[in-house]
This record gives C-alpha cells, structure tokens and sequence, in this order.
C-alpha cells in the first residue's frame, strides 16, 4: 500500500539518468552538428559570452531569435525528470514516515555488483531519515535550480550540454546519497566531483575557467586519496561495507577490542580528510572560491546547496565510528569552527559578489563540521538543509543580478539596484536575514543550535562557541554590506550597462520566490524546546543518530534552560552589531571603509588577499610538485623511462617484423610449420 | 541373423538430443530449395527465413534446457556444455545473417548458397560441439570445415578470396588427416571412440604409458590446434581470413573457433584428465606461443582485417590459459570468454565492414582516419569493440580476461598469467591505434564514407553492444552458467 | 626410441599392419633409388620430347580442360558414393526394417535437394 512506494526508491537516481541519456543524444545528433556547422560558417565560437565573464548577456544583447525545438525539449527535460525524480523523493519519504520510528529503514537491492572472494558489495539503496533528509534537499532545491537554469543559460549555445552535466550531477549526487555502502558513496563521491570539474569548466575556452576546473579536480584528490584509504581500512576491519552491517558490529568489535579507538581514530580521521577535500574545510578549501568560474546556477547547486555538503553527510554518516574516536571529533570540531571564522574574515574584504558568497559558504560548512564535531549531528544537518535553502536563494539571486547588469560581478560597480530588481532584492534580503541568524527565519534556528550544543555538549568547548559567534557576528556583517552595496545608495553602474539593466523573466524569479519561503520557514520544523517549540527533526533523524543524540543531551543535562536563551540572545545581539556596523559603514559613513583600508593596509592587505594562502600553497607546495616532476620528467621520464619504453617498443616491433616475414605467403612453408609442429608436439610428448 | 531391435524410446530421445541441429538443417535445404524458386529482388526472403530457422532453433535449445540427453548410443549428448555452445554458435550464425543483409547486397553474395551454407556449417559446428565420440567429433568438424571452404573463395572475382580458400582448403584437409590419424591411434590403443570410455580407460598407467597412444593424443591436438589457430598452426588464418568475405571472416572468427574449442575443453576435461601432468606443458607452450606470435604480428599490420585476423589467434591463445589446468574455474573462464569474444570480435567486424567501401584496398588502416567525429555513432561502437577486446574495464573482454588470468594465477600458474598480461597489454597498442587514427589522424583526402546500415545489421550491432557493456558490469549470471555447463561435463 | 621398440609386441594385432607400412614405404622408395643408381643416363631431344605413341605432337600438352568436365566428374563422385552407400543398406534390408528405410529415405531425399538443386542450378547442361 504506502509502503509500496518504497519499491519505486531505485526511480529517484534513475530519472535523472535518463535526463542524461535523452540530453546526450539530443545532444550528439542535433546539437553538435548545428555547433560545427556554425563554426564552419565563420560565426563565433561557442563559449562565454563577450564579455568574457561568467553570466550570459542580458535580455537585451541576446539575438532574440526563437529557440530551436530541440532547445524546448531540453529544457523541458532537464528540470522535468528532476522534478519528477522529486515527487518519487516525496512520496517515498513519507511512506517511511508511516513507519513506526524504529522500523525507519529500508535497503532496496538492486543487483549483486561486485564480487571478489570475501569482499561484496550489492547496488543497493538505503533509505533512513538521514538520506531522506539528502534526497529532499537535493531533488528539491537542485529541481528549482534547474528551473533557473533554463532562463538563465537561455543565450548559451552548448545549452544540451549543460543539461546533461546537470542531470549527471543530480544522479550522482543522489547515488552518493543514497547508496547503501561506501563503495556506492565512493561512486557517487567521484561523480559529483567530475560533473563539478566538467561545470566549473563549461566555458573550457576561457583559461581561468579551465583552471579553476582543473584546481577543484586535483585538491579533491587529496581528499579522496584519504577517503579510499578509509574504506580499504574499513573494509579490513569490519569484513564488509555495507553500512547497515558495519555499523551494526561496531559494539561487537568494541567490546571483544578488534576495534580500538586507533582504528577507530584512523578511519574517522582518513574519512574526515575526504570531507576536507570535498567540503572545502581548511587546509583544502582554496579551490571552492575558484570554482565560482562556473555558471551561477552550478555554483547555487554543487558548491554551496548539495556536493560541498556531502563530507558533512558522510561524517554525520559515520557519527557511530567518530563516536569512537574522541580526538578526531576534536579534530573536526576544531578544523570547522577555524573555517567558519577564517573565512568569514575574507568575506569581508572581497568585492566579487560570488566570490563574498563562496566564502560565506566555506564559512557555513564550517559551521557543519562543528556541530559534527561536537557530537550535535542533528544540528549539523539541520543547518545543512537551511544552508541549502538560503545560500541556493542567494546564489540565485546574485545569478539575477549579474544576469541583469550584463555580467558584471564587481559590487563596486553596482548599488541601488533595490528599484530595478524588486523580486531579487526582496528574496536576497531575506535569505541575507536568515544568514544572519534573525530570530524566526530558517538560519536563525540551526545556527543557534549549533553554536548552544557547542557550548553545552560533552563535546563542546567554550572557546568553540565563541569563535561560532564571532564568526555569526561577522557573517551578519559581511552579508549586508554586500546587500548594501549592491542595492543601495547611489548608482555606480556603467552607463552602458545601466540602460539594459532589467529584472529576470519568471523562469528565474518564481524559484527565487519559492527558496524565500524556504528559507524564512524551513526552520519551522526544528524549534528548539525552549522557545516553547518542538524539534521535530531531532525526533525525525533521532534513529540515525541514537548514540550522538546520547552524547549531546548528556552534556546538555548540567546546562539550564535559562542559559540557553541567554546566549541565544548574545548571538542574537552580535548579528545585530554587525548589521549595524555593516549599515553604518556602508549607509551612513562611506568614506570610513577606505580610511579604515588605509590606516592598517599591511592587515588589509592580507585578508584582501585572502591570506596569501593560495600564494603559499603554490610557494611551499605546487612549485616544489611543479619543479620536481619537472625533473622527474627531464632526468627520469625522458631519459629513463622513456628510454626504456622507446626500447622495448623498438624491440618489440623488431620481433613483431620478423614474426611477419615468417608468414611468407607460399602454401609450402605453411604446410611445413604444420609438419614441424606436430612432429615437436608429439615428440615432446614422447620423450617426456 | 536376428533382426536388430529398434528401441522406440531410446530412439526417441535420440532425436530429441539433436533438435536444435535437425532444425538448422532443415532450415538450409530449405532456404536452398526456396532459392531456386524466388525471383532475383526477393532474395531478402532467404535471409529472413534463415533467422527464423536460427531462432527456431534457439528457442528448442531453450526448451531442452541444459539437462543431460544422450542419444544414438553415446555418440551426442545435449549437456549444459553443449546448450551452451549452441546458444554461442546459433547467436554468431544470427548475427552473420543480420549483416549479410546489407554486405551481401553490396558485394554480390545474395545468393542461396550463400546462407545454406553458413547454416550447414553451423549444423556441423553444433554437432562437433555436442559430440561425445571422436567420430562425430571428425564428423561435425568436416560437416563445418566443408561449406567454410567454399565460403572463404565465395568472392569468385577476386584473387585473394581464392587464395586464401585454396589455402585453407589444402592446410584443412592436412589438419584433418592428423587428426583422423590421431583418432586411429588413440582407437588402436584403446578400442574405443567414447570420450567417456576413454577416461575410464586412462587409469590404466600401460595406456597412458603407450607411445601410440601418446602420438595419438599429439596428433588429436594438432587437428584442433589447426581449427582455433595456435601457433604454429596458424599460418593460413591471416591469408584466409583476409581473403574470405568480410561476414564470413566474421562468422569463422567466432563460431568455428567456439566450435573447435567445445570439443577441445570436451576432450581435454573428460578424456584427458589423467593426462594433465604432462599435457599442460604443451599447452602452456602453445597458450605462450600462441599469445606472443599473435600478438607481435598484429603490432605491424597497416591492413584492418589482416590485423584483426592476427588479434584473433592472440585471442586463441588467452582462451587456452584457461584450458592449461583442466579445472572448472579454467574451463568457465573460456566459456564465458568464448561467448564475450563471439560478441565483441564479430560487433568490431561489423563497423569495418561498414567503414570499409570495397574489400582488398578498403581495410587499409588509413581509411579509417577521420571516422570518429565524422560518425560518431560508428566510432563510438568501434572505440568500445576495441577496448573490449583490448581488455579495457568496464567492457566485457575486461571481465573474460580477468577471469582467465585469475583461473591461471589460483592454479598456481603465475608465469602463465604474467605473460598473458604482458601481451593483453601490447596488444592495447594496436587497438587504441586504430581508435587514434579514428579520431586523431586527420585523414588526407576526404573522411571514407561508411555504407549507411540497414536496420538489421544497426541491430547486430547494437545487440553486440549491449552484450559487451552487460557482461561488463554484471557478467555474474552468465559466469554462473559458464559453471554449470562446465560441471555438467564431469557429471 | 628405446619404450618405442620394446612395446611393440609380435603378438600385437597391429603389428603386422606396421609391417605392410614398412614393405609398402621399402618397396615404393626402393624403386626410385634403384632406378637412379642403376638406370643409363643419356639426354637427347627426342628423349625430352612429348611421347605421343611416336607420333610428333602438334600442340602444346598443357591444354585447358573445361571447367565443365569437373563439374560432371564431381556429379559423378558425389551420386556415385551414394550407390556406394546403398549396397550394404541393401544386403542389411530385412534386418534394418522400418527405421532402416525411414533413415535412408531421409538419406536419399537429402541427396535428392542436392540434385534438384543442381539441375536447376543448370550443372546437369552442356552449353
């Protein structure tokens, strides 16, 4: 009956499939060869429009002729099979709500996959309140980010494309979600990370694009190199991989010592340096701001809505084995709350739009971590699905506004879009509210909570809560000056870029209107008890994280009621200092910023600069990689190795020309070999 | 004398064992009466009633299942082995047919000889593959050799069609005398034809001692070795292969190799287990020289087909690492391979026969120059043909290898594997540089135009397609039938 | 060689076919090399010339034989081994009974489509 939705689970990875199989066909037969066709009539090449940055041309560039057929079906199939892929979502997660609490679990195998003596590994899909959580987000928020998308890349040529790395993604991301062992993860962990470096790079003709793309690629192999190295462990200890089994032996192997807190510290830690890589946490955050080289509607969904979010989802995965291990928690929570304020700081000074989002969102999966780390999973997802909702919206947002300004990112060259875009505007400054924890509003629930069970949990720490509220501070700061540069105060457009400016067609502002009432009331379902409210996501995701929720209510316990509201008030209180720090540096004093600047431009400087931290990196590490292999290409490669390659390929072919001259073509010689053979044939097996 | 009795039952069963052959039969005497009486535009028809035969008799080897039948008094016998075979062979017949509809109107092969005799052969393959007496073993292999030889020099027209039937015919009627003979010695020792009796007979040390005996088992060998090309009794398959119709070089590539080799893993795995001590030497050797000389020949090729036909024994001699240890996890290793390398070898004929516009001159490498982006549905199935064959996961040719050298690894014959991995990986270089000159080589006069296909060669394609990247990813139930038929042999 | 000898026994049945192999093989190559070593040798024209029961041949001998004559002769073979085949059937007739003669009948009638096929084919004309 209700249940039998469940059955129906295999459906919500496979439609987005087959959005990339239609995609790729229409794109292969009809797209491709209109694209080269152009190209051979001289016409310009497919790729970023003339301005040369990130966003398409405004409305009134475009040539407005009517879109292909093909075009239509794209975009109608592109978000479709999202959508679709969505209600499935829906209707399935709410066959599992029917469940009664405990029975919250269903696996659905679809084949035996891989098998190799001992070691198994089925395709199966795991659906439990903690993957539920994943696939509503990611079907939910990726389907209107689709939707977008379609208005949005309406003036880019390779439109099929862009879809198909789109639905690829969103099939990726739900394998990765979805799947029942880390094997799956894995697959789905590099999926995501392909179809994030074939987005970043969608404008391959551009040499930063392809850089940044190339740069996301190659730091997340660091991370995953960690990631692989856990599951070989995990699979070492445990006898398999499937998390159902695995996490059902951890209190066998506990208790009988196979399974020590070194190992367990081992795995969590190698585990945690995949998170790292993927979420952008310290030290591997640097390629997230890059990746802003992309489409904006790619960076709304994969680097803030749902890919970057995936190493919370694999440590809140894993909260039993990191239960185990109390320092890498300390580990994570520490790494986490550095990120949230690190980056905050940069978010101050940069005047890229996106790129003052993309810290901010480095900073929030900060936030993530330390909940994770504090032991408080529930928050930490929590804030993931809010974080979606909201940054999405201003991702979003950002996307409308450069849509409208021609490309332009360059806050300095914006202000008092406020009259010209009233949609954007008003949906940006809500989620900007909800960012800054405003008390009623989707962020304001999840941060608070995060930053209360940092203070209050077994695992917390009462330096980790101030450094999260600084870093809460700082955010509100940082968000309304670039609401404030943006759609206040005087012009500062080009003239020719003002005269286009326009509000985006509805295919764009009905998603941005949707995220709104997202994110003011997608915190309404987990009110904290003591604002008279009931969590009903802690209940909800309570069977995933049984022994977390033990850890942190247990530490809770000493904390009084009274406390909690008080410091909720403090946060309260610094997001409203830095709004209006940010109002009276931006609205009232202008001037003030620039002297700041000035007065203290060794520390300016630095942050500006984002620490030099790429700088470093490329100093202390890539040079030292870059000339290294460069001589291990010059001295190794192509004298060595080359040498020995180029040889036994010589040799090779040698032995190849003179096996040939062997087949001589006379029917003779053939007939002799025969001959020859038998007799050494049977003559061996004579004498033998 | 005493009448002899006919056992009704007995013979009924008898028939039952050799359904699927009696239909094949059928079916080419026939399309060669339905010949001579259609008119020349519907030739077509002889074609699709040959398919229906073929399906027919797929559908009987369905139905008999892979029960055990025995019939004729232990001459045949329907086993899982042989069901397995069949299925092998009928499906490389379907897909023969399904691009003779479009080569055979182009080169002028439509005519009724022309399927009646992929069908006789077949009928000849299934026998040899069912066969459990040396004799119908000889019989099945000159039932398939017969019409091959005449396939092979159907081109009447052109010189190297000739040559290389008339070199197949001449080095195949030498082969079979070998094996005849080795069949003779083998009776002369041991009284019987029966590769069931023959086993029992081996735990008698004086038989397995005798020399006569001996050069019979060498002279048997020799005979197979002829049919699946090892080295070095492979000089006339470039030539042949080569010469002979682009469909019929892919029909012999796949099914007179599966056919040959069924009788071989028969008699390997049921007569000659007791030989084993000494017989995988020789076929260490053989898998060893097979590989290597295939291989390096292969390297230096510039004429498609001729590098192909050379990939081909290379093939032979990885099917046979699996042979080496006479084991089940060996023996179902080159099984499933068998059934992998029919698809994939005769799916990348295919997309040559296309891109090819005229035999002799038209399989020269450069033709292929420029096809990959200008065809990318072509390239793209050639490109995945290739690194199937090449042993490229996630392609089915992946798996069939891995098996293979995993089989030689676990029964301890770590040389034996490291040498076919050595080679797997040369022979990578000739396949990507076919698929570097697709798509790499600009060409210098004009891209070839490929003939457009007709919908049934597009569907043997696709099916081969399919087969290569299904079997790639969940090759486990095919493997566990691979196991079945090879158990049923030592049942 | 030495296991080769020693397990030939006389009382072998087949040993008086090995026997008939080593007369046979003795005698055929005996001859020639008898013939070398004891024939005259003398080349002159004539002894290099075509024998044609003494007359001077007028044409080449190397002469094309129409494809004709082994398209008959192969007929021939073909219908000449299947009387071959139906002797024995026939002596064994009564014994055989019933199944005998369905087996033959599907025998002959395949050989029967060969035929059929043949003549239409044309094979049976002389033009």
């Amino acid at each position: 009956m209700v249940d039998g939705i469940l059955n129906y689970l295999w459906l919500v990875p496979a439609l987005p499939l087959l959005g990339v199989i239609v995609n790729s066909v229409i794109a292969l037969f009809v797209e491709r060869p209109l694209l080269l066709a152009e190209e051979d009539h001289g016409a310009p090449s497919h790729g970023p429009s003339t301005r040369g940055t990130s966003a398409p041309m405004g409305e009134g560039h475009g040539a407005s002729h009517a879109a292909p057929a093909y075009r239509k079906l794209v975009a109608f199939v592109g978000p479709a099979v999202v959508g679709a892929s969505f209600v499935v979502s829906l209707l399935a997660v709410l066959a599992l709500a029917a469940r009664p609490a405990h029975d919250r679990l269903f696996v659905q195998v679809l084949f035996p996959w891989i098998q190799a003596g001992t070691f198994f590994a089925p395709a199966a899909f795991q659906l439990d309140p903690l993957s539920s959580v994943m696939i509503l987000v990611v079907t939910g928020v990726g389907f209107l980010i689709h939707v977008y998308s379609v208005g949005y890349m309406s003036h880019e040529k390779a439109f099929a494309r862009y879809f198909i790395y789109l639905n690829l993604f969103t099939f990726a991301m739900l394998l990765l979600v979805l799947g029942s062992n880390f094997l799956l993860m894995f697959v789905g962990w590099e999926g995501v990370g392909l179809c994030s470096y074939l987005l970043i790079g969608y404008w391959y003709e551009k040499k930063s694009a392809a850089d940044a793309g190339k740069k996301a690629f190659i730091v997340n192999r660091v991370g995953d190199f960690g990631f692989l190295v856990a599951v070989f462990l995990i699979f070492w200890t445990f006898g398999t991989v499937e998390y159902t089994e695995v996490f059902g032996k951890i209190p066998g192997l506990a208790a009988s010592g196979v399974l020590t807190t070194g190992i367990a510290t081992a795995i969590t830690l190698l585990l945690f340096v995949g998170a790292v890589g993927k979420s952008a946490q310290i030290p591997l955050y640097v390629w997230l701001p890059d990746a802003m080289e992309g489409p904006t509607p790619v960076s709304a969904l994969i680097h803030a809505a749902t890919m970057v979010t995936a190493g919370v989802y694999m440590v809140a995965r894993t909260n039993a084995l990191y239960l185990l291990a109390p320092t890498s928690m300390a580990v994570v929570a520490v790494v986490g709350a550095a990120t949230a304020l690190f980056s905050a700081t940069i978010g101050i000074t940069q005047n890229d739009i996106k790129r003052v989002l993309a810290y901010s969102t480095v900073s929030q999966l900060g936030y993530m971590f330390l909940a994770c780390g504090v032991g408080a999973f529930t928050a930490g997802i929590f804030h993931l699905m809010t974080h979606a909702f909201f940054k999405a919206l201003l991702f979003l947002g950002s996307g409308s506004v450069i849509h409208a300004l021609s490309g332009e990112q360059d806050m300095r060259k914006m202000g008092s879009l406020r009259k010209h875009l009233p949609i954007t505007f008003t949906t940006m400054f809500i989620a900007t509210l909800a960012i800054s924890g405003i008390p009623g509003l989707s962020g304001f629930f999840s941060k608070d909570e995060i930053l209360w069970k940092s203070f209050s949990s077994g695992h917390g720490h009462v330096g980790l809560w101030l450094v999260g509220t600084a870093a809460a501070g700082i955010t509100a700061f940082y968000m309304f000056r670039l609401v404030f540069l943006t759609f206040f105060g005087d012009s500062r457009m080009e003239p020719e870029v003002e005269k286009h400016v326009h509000e985006s067609p509805y295919s764009m502002t009905v998603p941005l209107m949707l995220l709104a009432v997202l994110s003011v009331a997608g915190g309404w379902i987990g009110i904290p008890h003591v604002l008279g409210g009931y969590n009903y996501f802690e209940e909800w995701l309570a069977p995933v994280f049984a022994h977390g929720a033990e850890g942190a209510a247990h530490g809770g316990a000493h904390a009084s009621a009274a406390l909690e509201v008080l410091l909720m008030a403090g946060s309260v209180g610094v997001a409203l200092c830095g709004i209006g720090l940010a109002w009276y540096l931006y609205r009232v004093r202008t001037e003030v910023p620039k002297e700041i600047a000035d007065r203290v431009p060794g520390l300016y400087d630095l942050v500006l600069n984002k620490y030099y931290v790429d700088e470093i990196y490329d100093v202390a590490i890539v040079r030292k990689i870059v000339n290294g292999s460069i001589w291990l290409w010059e001295a190794f490669d192509t004298a060595f190795l080359d040498g020995i390659v180029n040889g036994i390929a010589a040799l090779v072919k040698g032995a190849g020309e003179r096996t040939r001259r062997l087949q001589t073509g006379v029917v003779g010689n053939y007939a002799f070999s025969l001959l020859l053979g038998a007799v050494i044939l049977v003559g061996f097996l004579l004498w033998s | 004398m005493a009448p002899i009795s006919i056992d009704a039952a007995a013979l009924l069963t008898s028939v039952q064992s050799i359904v699927p052959e009696i239909i094949v039969v059928a079916t080419a005497i026939f399309v060669l009466l339905l010949d001579l009486a259609i008119s020349e535009e519907k030739k077509h028809l002889l074609c699709g009633m040959g398919l229906l035969g073929i399906g027919v008799a797929l559908f009987s080897v369905y139905a008999l299942g892979q029960g055990r039948i025995e019939g004729f008094s232990g001459m045949i016998v329907h086993d899982g082995m042989g069901a397995f075979f069949d299925v092998v062979i009928l499906s490389a017949c379907a897909l023969t047919f399904l691009m003779a509809t479009g080569y055979s109107e182009w080169e002028g092969t439509h005519k009724g000889e022309f399927y009646s005799l992929i069908l006789l052969s077949t009928s000849g393959m299934m026998f040899m593959a069912k066969g459990t007496d040396l004799m119908t073993v000889f019989l099945g292999l000159e039932t398939l050799s017969i019409p091959i030889y005449v396939l092979v020099g159907f081109h009447r027209n052109r010189m190297s069609s000739l040559e290389g039937a008339l070199k197949y015919f001449l080095l195949g009627a030498f082969a079979s005398g070998f094996l005849l003979y080795g069949i003779a010695l083998i009776y002369a020792v041991t009284g019987t034809t029966k590769i069931p009796v023959l086993a029992t007979m081996l735990y008698d040390p004086r038989i397995l001692a005798s020399p006569l005996f001996l050069a019979g088992t060498g002279l048997l060998l020799v005979g197979f070795a002829f049919k699946v090309s090892l080295v070095p009794f492979h000089m006339w398959t470039p030539d042949a292969y080569e010469g002979a119709p682009t469909v019929v070089t892919a029909f012999m590539s796949a099914a007179v190799k599966a056919a040959a080799f069924a009788a071989l893993i028969r008699v390997l795995l049921v007569a000659l287990p007791g030989m084993q001590p000494v017989l995988w030497k020789v076929l260490w050797g053989l898998a060893v020289l097979t590989m290597t000389v295939g291989n390096l020949s292969a390297l230096v090729q510039n004429n498609v087909k001729r590098l192909l036909a050379y990939s081909s024994i290379a093939h032979a001699g990885y099917i046979l690492v699996g042979l080496v240890s006479g084991d089940v996890l060996g023996g179902q290793a080159s099984l499933f391979y068998l059934l992998v390398y029919a698809f994939m070898n005769m799916g990348a004929f295919g997309v040559v026969m296309l891109i090819a516009q005229k035999e002799d001159e038209g399989y020269d490498i450069a033709n292929l120059a420029g096809i990959g982006f200008k065809y990318p549905a072509l390239g793209a199935l050639l490109t995945l043909f290739l690194i199937s064959l090449g042993g490229i996961p996630p392609t089915a040719g992946f798996v069939g290898k891995f098996y293979l050298f995993s089989a030689a690894v676990k029964n301890g014959y770590i040389w034996l594997a490291v040498i076919g991995v050595l080679n797997s990986a040369a022979s990578i270089y000739y396949y990507l540089r076919m698929v570097v000159y697709m798509y790499m080589v600009t060409p210098d006069v004009e891209v070839a135009v490929p003939r457009p296909p007709r919908i049934l060669f597009s569907m043997a394609l696709c099916a081969s397609a399919v087969v290569v990247v299904v079997l790639g990813i969940i090759p486990r139930s095919v493997l566990e039938i691979a196991e079945r038929s090879v158990l049923s042999l030592l049942m | 060689m030495a296991n080769l000898v020693s397990s030939i026994q006389f009382a072998d049945p087949y040993f008086s076919v090995l026997l008939l192999l080593i007369i046979a093989v003795g005698m055929s190559v005996g001859f020639v090399f008898l013939s070398q070593a004891l024939g005259p040798r003398k080349y002159d024209r004539i002894k290099y010339s075509v024998y044609e029961c003494g007359v001077d041949p007028f044409t080449s001998a190397s002469v094309r034989v129409s494809v004709k004559f082994y398209l008959v002769a192969l007929l021939f073979l073909l219908f000449d081994l299947e009387t071959a085949f139906l002797y024995p059937w026939a002596v064994l007739f009564r014994d055989l009974g019933l199944f005998g003669f369905i087996e033959m009948t599907i025998f002959v009638g395949i050989l029967l489509v060969g035929l059929v096929y043949a003549w239409k084919k044309g094979a049976l004309d002389w033009q």
